[in-house]
């Protein structure tokens, strides 16, 4: 008897527990940001490496400040970021001000889960066309972004200098400078045409410069820049490897000395700063001299989610306005080697980060990736990966975009 | 006291059934959350427009079959299937042999044996994630210290995850790799239950090396064995990090596979009906073999 009390007292202990954590779960609500109270904002964002988490934090407070707000930050991992956001727009529990990297802003907007600018009359006008671009959906812009990044050409001043070689500004000059750089163990030129979104922003400034489109990726134009990445590797002057290598990969190849040039983009320079020669860059060389370089415009913009709250919101626009202002705008751009998008300040800027010049100029000319398709963007950016491998592993290039379309 | 006894006794059967119910509940409660929920949820998404915009809105519109019809006449499905099953028969294969030869090794008894066998474990220790980025680097056709190693006989490079007709050999190798520790354990425990006498028997009768093996080793094995084969196929099917980790897939689809496609369609394509469907198609596929091997165990007891 008294030990089939014990059991009974037990089981139901057990049973209990297992119900009562089982409500938790769903019992939590808005937290914070319920009822008309705007003196904290949540942000999120995907700045989880230092140096940068300190560097954005240090312009968070700055706005915070500004702004008369104390601030609820959260980092997650950038492949998490848009699988967080799902899970809280479910949840309903969006955080006030929410970073996005540009191409995701169209589509997110599209769900309506984001509050368009206007209704806060931020000016929108000062920013580089691109930016604005990529963060406009159906006529109404969601975000701004303080500074952006783009690709550029880096090579080795040593080896260059050795071998008599001036740095390349068309595909030929290109072809024939890493033909002869590469020699032993090393190659003329690395790039990456992994199979991700990361391998299609490698290849959209040969594609864009060339005057290729992804409205219409089975183009001669796409083909033909599909080749010059083909028979660079086919020559034996870029590594077959590049199929499965991220940019950080390539930055390595180009740090140990095993490639004497590389395309990649200035959030590289911390790294390579600590390099043992003298490296520089130029814009990616063009098909035939006089074309204009047009390379994708990366880079984060901060954006205001549909919270339902009115008084956050406001604060939230106002404080994503402070975060583009002319003096973050500058400081974020210094900082994390990045270019300012408020286009007035860039020359200012050049003056005083001269590693930047070639993508200060880059820039200027630099395409939104969703600027044309918008939220349909993923599917010709998948297109484009799958051509780059298919073209890289023996398809003829004037194929290979046809059968990547195909799925 | 005679007529005390049966009330005594009804009250006792009720209260023990309710200690019995309520020792179920915790189980049933886990296995109710933990996986019908999971798996009905897969069920209906996969039935459902589920995009990202379901996230905001809550909406998802019933679409029926489009989804699984969407899977599988796209162009990646047939090559996706013929690699899940070249992927899967390919590291069982490995495994196994190799596993069971390690494990008969590890019978013998000498020095540091366990040690060893310990040692041996550490591949299933290690995160996936960890192992696959490092054979990335082992792998590498330039850089990698296996093409240098087969260099110092003479081989030319060989392009392990850069070609697409060597890719999916190399990740099967690498999966082989990860395998074999859960190969050797359960082996090796089932050769330690086989008794002794058997082979004492047996080697009076003049019954040594291969024949022993083949004629007491193996039959005495053959439930160890199925587990680790049914096992091992229901891992190797949904095997997700070593195929991402190392090609992510490519290079040009090579190494695509059913679980691959799955990911894709609703992490990166975010089309998470298509996704589920892709996925409910691989849970069918395990399902069958799982039905195979209790079909199989039921026949053996029967006999």
């Amino acid at each position: 008897m008294h030990k089939n009390r014990i059991l009974l007292t037990a089981a139901a202990f057990a049973a209990g527990t297992v119900a009562l954590s089982g409500c938790s779960g769903g019992g939590g609500d808005k937290g914070g940001d319920g009822g008309g109270d705007a003196s904290t904002l949540t942000v999120l964002d995907y700045y989880n490496n230092e140096p940068d988490k300190t560097l954005v934090q240090e312009a968070l407070d700055a706005c915070a400040e500004e702004v008369g707000v104390t601030l609820e930050r959260e980092t997650v991992p950038g492949a998490d970021l848009i699988q967080t956001v799902l899970q809280r727009a479910q949840s309903k529990t969006m955080p006030d001000v929410l970073m996005l990297d540009n191409p995701d802003v169209q589509e997110i907007a599209a769900t309506g889960g984001l509050a368009p600018l206007s209704e806060f009359d931020v000016d929108t006008s000062p920013f580089t066309q691109a930016i604005i671009d990529a963060a406009t959906y159906e006529g109404e812009v969601y975000g701004l972004g303080p500074a952006v990044n783009t690709l550029g050409l880096f090579y080795n001043v040593d080896l260059l200098k050795e071998k008599g070689i001036e740095p390349p500004t068309t595909w030929d000059e290109l072809k024939e400078a890493s033909a002869a750089l590469t020699e032993g163990d090393r190659y003329g030129l690395a790039f990456s045409a992994i199979a991700n979104y990361e391998g299609t922003w490698q290849f959209l400034p040969f594609m864009w410069s060339n005057g290729g489109d992804e409205t219409e990726l089975d183009s001669p134009e796409n083909a033909e820049a599909l080749q010059l990445w083909v028979d660079l590797i086919g020559d034996g002057s870029v590594s077959q490897g590049a199929v499965n290598w991220t940019q950080g990969d390539v930055k390595d190849q180009f740090m140990a000395g095993k490639a004497a040039m590389m395309v990649n983009g200035p959030w590289q320079i911390p790294s390579l700063q600590e390099a043992d020669f003298e490296w520089s860059s130029v814009e990616i060389p063009v098909n035939h001299a006089g074309e204009d370089s047009v390379a994708p415009l990366g880079g984060e913009v901060w954006t205001v989610p549909e919270t339902g709250n009115d008084a956050t919101k406001a604060k939230a626009a106002e404080f994503v306005e402070c975060m583009s202002n002319e003096k973050t705008s500058m400081s974020i751009a210094e900082a994390r080697f990045l270019v300012p998008t408020r286009t007035d300040i860039i020359d200012e800027y050049i003056e005083k980060v001269p590693d930047m010049a070639a993508f200060g100029e880059q820039i200027k000319t630099a395409r939104a990736r969703t600027g044309k398709l918008g939220a349909d963007w993923p599917d010709a950016a998948t297109v484009i990966y799958n051509a780059i491998q298919l073209g890289i592993t023996g398809t003829p290039a004037d194929e290979a975009f046809a059968k990547a379309e195909q799925g | 006291m005679t007529t005390a006894t049966p009330i005594r006794a009804r009250r006792r059967i009720r209260r023990d059934d309710v200690v019995k119910f309520m020792f179920v509940v915790p189980a049933a409660v886990y296995v109710l959350l933990f996986f019908g929920y999971p798996i009905v949820k897969n069920l209906t998404m996969s039935f459902q427009d589920y995009t990202t915009k379901t996230f905001f809105t809550g909406e998802a519109p019933w679409v029926g079959l489009d989804n699984y019809v969407t899977a599988i006449t796209s162009n990646l499905f047939g090559p996706s299937l013929l690699n899940t099953a070249l992927f899967t028969a390919g590291s069982l294969l490995g495994q196994f042999v190799i596993g069971l030869a390690l494990a008969l090794f590890f019978q013998k008894k000498f020095p540091l044996s366990s040690v060893m066998r310990a040692l041996l474990l550490l591949p299933w220790l290690l995160p996936l994630i960890v192992a696959s980025a490092t054979w990335r680097s082992i792998l590498d056709q330039d850089s990698g210290i296996l093409n240098r190693f087969l260099g110092v006989f003479g081989l030319d490079a060989v392009p392990w995850l850069t070609s697409p007709d060597v890719a999916l050999i190399a990740v099967i190798i690498v999966n082989i790799w990860v395998g074999i520790p859960f190969n050797v354990t359960l082996l090796y425990g089932g050769l330690q239950d086989i008794p002794e006498e058997l082979y004492e028997a047996a080697s009076l009768d003049g019954a040594t090396g291969w024949k022993a093996f083949w004629h007491i080793t193996l039959p005495n094995l053959r439930a160890v064995i199925s587990v680790t084969l049914v096992l091992g196929v229901v891992y190797t099917l949904k095997v997700l990090d070593v195929i991402l980790g190392l090609t992510g897939g490519g290079p040009a689809n090579a190494t695509q596979t059913i679980a691959i496609r799955s990911y894709q369609t609703s992490f990166i394509d975010f089309e998470f009906g298509v996704g589920a469907a892709f996925s409910n198609i691989l849970i069918l596929i395990s399902l069958v073999f799982a039905i195979i091997y209790l079909r199989g165990t039921r026949k053996a007891v029967d006999e």
